[in-house]
């Protein structure tokens, strides 16, 4: 790992003026940014340690929803009562990903942040080819193993997938990331990467997410996060869902219905086509399927990773059948 | 503060305090090995994927290969070498991996009893399903999976009594 500079910032204020700066990166719980320095993928000059921050962890639920502060750490949210309770499928979400000590470190801003886990993308020595990593040098992955990687949102320059969980349920639920003053849905915080996969964050130089919030609806409350994965724990998805629905009085019909996809594209997937075909309509096992289908609308695979497309609708169906049957 | 060459740092280890000098770079675990002779604690990947790093800070489990030795700073940090009593008498977790002989070649031990002492406190250790979640954590390349999975059952059971 290159040596760096270690900057301990006192205020955010600091912070944003600090990581402005060429070369500085925030440090958080370093989890992923500490892994990717010994890869020689991340070279930071000086690294800015936002962890001393006070006020940044706060986390508050209220019939509005939740604000989680950027500092919070995975296990702290998972594990919280009212997330439980109201927001089922980010506590899912994040207890189903990485390790437990991992999560205890991990911070939510920086979840976020997390980079693609594309083999060719860690491994400079042996692939110098990434457009994430070098722009303009090419993808090793296309025409190489892509047992892992994503099936929609992909691009000729680049095809590695979003790994992360949370960010999968935040984007169902229609979550805010904040920065600073300025918020952005997460939808739009994660970017495909086109022409320019080095970019993946709609974040500026300067800007520091200060929290994240979720608004309470009745579908994040009945919700889950269903994730299929290679092995039973400590694994990336091989195709994973969040749904949250909100029925009718009766019961039976779908008045809301939000469906996110994670492990099958190159950032968190909404499934708006499977939305929008089941709302209106009665929860009924050969419907849901039908309409599951078009989670994967217009997928392109890249052959070993074929059976992501025939996977994800089959999770996104068994998630949203599931939470039916609580009804 | 900022610095790219040596910077002087506080750690708090086992109750301990230490002074030394490291790289901003240094991360805790080459501290606790090379700088401080602690050992005990293992590298295995140096990536965060295996576990055998398992080490506390501030009484929760973290991974000391991904953590900074400036970043443990002004915390109080725990290591294998930490759990025994003075005396010598062995945790209640330590003495269960013994009882279940819950290890073959031991490079994993270390951070597996540190997570277990986590997973117990944490009270995440009600059944076997839930102690394999919760120890997914640590990988045993000898697979003694079944034995970890016993001996953190026996633990959490007499900690509970």
């Amino acid at each position: 790992m290159r040596d760096f500079s270690y900057l301990r910032a006192s205020s955010v204020d600091a912070a944003q003026l600090a990581s402005a700066l060429p070369g500085a990166m925030l440090l958080a719980g370093g989890t992923t940014l500490v892994d990717l320095a010994k890869c020689g993928v991340a070279e930071p000059d000086t690294l800015v340690d936002i962890t001393h921050l006070k006020g940044l962890d706060a986390i508050t639920v209220d019939d509005r929803g939740a604000t989680i502060g950027a500092l919070a750490k995975m296990s702290g949210v998972a594990d919280h009562a009212d997330i439980k309770s109201r927001f089922p499928a980010v506590s899912e979400a994040l207890w189903q990903a990485a390790s437990a000590q991992i999560r205890n470190m991990a911070t939510i801003g920086g979840n976020l942040m997390q980079r693609t886990r594309c083999p060719y993308f860690r491994d400079g020595e042996n692939f110098p080819a990434c457009n994430k990593r070098a722009p303009g040098s090419g993808c090793s992955a296309i025409g190489g193993v892509t047992r892992g990687h994503a099936v929609l949102g992909t691009s000729e320059a680049c095809i590695a997938t979003y790994p992360g969980d949370l960010a999968v349920a935040l984007v169902a639920f229609d979550a805010l990331v904040h920065l600073g003053d300025r918020q952005v849905a997460v939808d739009d915080f994660f970017l495909l990467p086109g022409a320019t996969p080095e970019r993946e964050h709609a974040i500026q130089p300067g800007e520091v997410i200060t929290a994240i919030s979720i608004p309470g609806t009745p579908a994040a409350r009945r919700s889950t996060y269903l994730k299929v994965r290679d092995r039973q724990s400590y694994e990336f998805a091989a195709a994973s869902a969040a749904v949250g629905i909100e029925f009718e009085a009766d019961g039976r019909t779908i008045r809301d219905l939000r469906v996110a996809l994670g492990g099958v594209a190159t950032k968190p997937w909404r499934a708006r086509g499977v939305e929008e075909a089941l709302r209106g309509k009665v929860l009924e096992p050969d419907a849901v399927k039908r309409a599951s289908l078009l989670a994967v609308e217009g997928a392109v695979d890249h052959g070993a990773n074929h059976y992501k497309i025939e996977l994800a609708p089959r999770v996104v169906a068994r998630a949203i059948l599931k939470l039916g049957e609580t009804a | 503060m900022t610095s790219k060459t040596r910077i002087p740092i506080q750690l708090q280890i086992n109750g301990r305090q230490h002074e030394l000098e490291v790289e901003p770079r240094v991360t805790l675990l080459d501290a606790l090995r090379d700088h401080l002779g602690l050992t005990g604690t293992k590298k295995g990947c140096d990536h965060g994927q295996c576990g055998a790093c398992t080490v506390h800070v501030d009484g929760e489990r973290v991974l000391a290969c991904l953590t900074l030795a400036v970043q443990a700073e002004g915390r109080a940090v725990t290591s294998i070498e930490g759990l025994a009593q003075e005396d010598g008498t062995l945790h209640a977790v330590q003495a269960a991996f013994l009882e279940q002989d819950a290890f073959q070649c031991g490079y994993c031990t270390p951070g597996q009893i540190m997570s277990a002492v986590a997973c117990i406190r944490e009270g995440h250790a009600g059944s076997d399903d839930e102690i394999r979640e919760y120890m997914a954590g640590n990988l045993c390349r000898c697979g003694a999976y079944p034995h970890i999975v016993a001996a953190v059952r026996q633990a959490a059971a007499e900690v509970a009594s």
